[in-house]
């Protein structure tokens, strides 16, 4: 390199290309890890072919399509904004990343902006995808628009605060365990794809606070039965995300 | 170039629990200067270095770099600064090159990707998921992004560890350029030739304080003294010698007819023992001058190996 190559010229990019940097490098880390796309996309997918055409669980009256996509929709936004965040950000703890990048001009604030830009990209790309391949199952969607956009949001929000109170305290080896076990459990007792009347009333009046049950049957009453607004579900989001972001904002460590 | 220092750290304390990592430090950085802090594990080196970075909060005592509070300041002082962690900082699936070209992109001047890849030897891992890069590679990756910003200040925590000696080379090199371009950079070391070779001023940090600091000559010069030895004739009367020596100086028969005279070895000095030869029909043979190296020193102020 020539002479004077490192003569000092300091500065911040702007942020806002700052920000969309961090976001499609983010988001390039998460569509690359293939076992992030086993979570977000491949068992979704498969879950809603599978289930679909097999009569493996009585899904009650209608086409098994109509009850299943809305809660497969509900297990990828939480495969993406709790899962797979919670494991990538405790490894980037562990390593490491979270640290340098604090020693980088972007900001912490705006780090996590652009984090959950990525988790909002990738949502959108496995909604795509799974919108695909349930209509081309048969399915056909009701409802307000509105109301599915506004309990993806809160849903994102929940998953997110939940995911990074988790990476942000345990060990990485701990997370990555805890946000799979969590995956399953919520997989079979969040109204996925077991519909809540199987479960016994009084455990399911306590499942139904879930933030996985509120997602998934916020979605299926609009998706399915034409709701126009599920107040409800959207208020036990709301709440789960304030406590989950409360609490991980201040519990939260970088190193 | 300001003539304020780059660094300066005054009566820094910082504990971890009951554990005191640093215990009242000073350290000052001269602008544009390669500054090398030598010490044990455990000394307070890293503590200290990332306190200046603003990743830790001082207890006590008060630290500025580039004239600003490295915590109160951190947006306005981030992006004046490199920083190269003891280790990690990449994400593991992402590749060399990427990471590199992503860094740029946060800041306002980076240098040329392609150009710093090849300078630091990248050339055939630009591709390689950052998991899959030696140890070596990894370090050198870490350097380039704690310089791709163009910073005026640079941390380097144990730059060359791992590397093999054309990589060491390599770096050493790097670091030359960067003091030839004006930035100001400081590096912890266990390596005293790296010290020797690269610093303007050593640090010598020992349980949580600075004990030594100068330029490499001027810690070889004072602290430690230095050696002459000779051989002759067994059974010289040492005390003659010594009153022609300076006060301070130390005579002693090591074996029979090995002499070993300490102290301030000067031309006057080795002039008085050859002539005090002269005047006792003595030849001494194979005169020797030991010059204390930085190691000799650093082990006489720490008193531990330094590999500890």
């Amino acid at each position: 390199m020539s002479a004077s190559t490192y003569t000092p010229a300091p500065g911040a990019a702007p942020l806002p290309r700052m920000i969309v940097a961090q976001a499609s490098f983010e988001t390039k880390m998460l569509l690359r890890n293939g076992e992030q796309l086993l979570l977000t996309v491949i068992i979704p997918s498969l879950l809603l072919v599978l289930f679909s055409s097999i009569d493996v669980v009585d899904t009650g009256s209608g086409k098994s399509v109509d009850f299943l996509a809305p809660g497969i929709l509900a297990l990828a936004v939480m495969s993406t904004a709790f899962t797979g965040q919670a494991i990538a950000t405790g490894f980037e703890r562990r390593y490491g990343v979270l640290k340098r990048l604090g020693a980088s001009p972007l900001p912490r604030w705006a780090l996590m902006t652009a984090k959950t830009l990525a988790v909002l990209v990738t949502e959108v790309l496995q909604i795509a995808l799974l919108t695909v391949i349930a209509l081309a199952l048969g399915w056909s969607p009701h409802g307000n628009p509105a109301a599915v956009f506004l309990l993806i949001v809160l849903g994102t929000a929940a998953f997110s605060g939940l995911g990074l109170l988790m990476a942000g305290t345990l060990k990485a080896e701990a997370t990555l365990a805890a946000a799979n076990l969590v995956f399953l459990l919520f997989l079979v007792a969040g109204g996925v794809i077991v519909p809540m009347d199987k479960f016994p009333g009084g455990v399911q009046s306590v499942l139904n606070l879930l933030p996985i049950s509120a997602l998934s049957d916020g979605l299926r009453d609009v998706l399915q039965h034409g709701a126009s607004m599920p107040w409800g579900d959207l208020g036990i989001l709301a709440v789960w995300a304030v406590l989950g972001l409360g609490a991980a904002a201040r519990f939260f460590r970088w190193e | 170039m300001s003539t304020d220092p780059a660094v300066e750290v005054r009566g820094l304390v910082k504990r971890y629990g009951s554990k005191t990592a640093v215990n009242g430090l000073d350290l000052s950085v001269a602008t544009g200067t390669v500054t090398a802090v030598l010490g044990p594990n455990g000394a307070g080196k890293t503590t200290t270095v990332e306190t200046c970075e603003g990743y830790r909060r001082a207890d006590a005592g008060t630290v500025r770099v580039l004239g600003l509070d490295p915590v109160a300041d951190a947006a306005k002082l981030r992006p004046r600064i490199g920083v190269m962690l003891q280790s990690g900082g990449v994400y593991s699936g992402a590749r060399a090159e990427e990471m590199l070209r992503h860094m740029a992109k946060l800041h306002a001047h980076p240098l040329d990707v392609d150009a710093l890849i090849e300078r630091l030897g990248l050339e055939s891992c630009g591709r390689t998921a950052y998991r899959r890069l030696s140890g070596g590679q990894q370090q050198r990756l870490s350097l380039a992004m704690a310089v791709i910003g163009r910073p005026e200040l640079v941390f380097l925590d144990e730059p060359t560890a791992g590397l093999d000696p054309q990589a060491r080379r390599s770096t050493w090199d790097l670091v030359r350029e960067l003091r030839t371009d004006g930035v100001t950079v400081v590096l912890t070391t266990h390596f005293m030739d790296e010290a020797e070779q690269l610093a303007d001023d050593v640090a010598i940090f020992d349980a949580g304080r600075v004990i030594a600091q100068g330029t490499p000559e001027a810690l070889c010069r004072g602290g430690a003294e230095n050696t002459l030895r000779f051989t002759g004739r067994p059974g010289l009367d040492l005390g003659s010698l010594l009153k022609a020596l300076p006060d301070g100086s130390a005579a002693a028969e090591l074996t029979s007819g090995a002499y070993r005279i300490t102290g301030h070895i000067d031309p006057q000095l080795l002039a008085t023992v050859t002539s005090w030869c002269a005047q006792h029909g003595v030849m001494p043979d194979g005169i020797a001058v030991e010059r204390h190296t930085l190691e000799d020193v650093y082990l006489e102020l720490t008193g531990k190996e330094l590999r500890a």
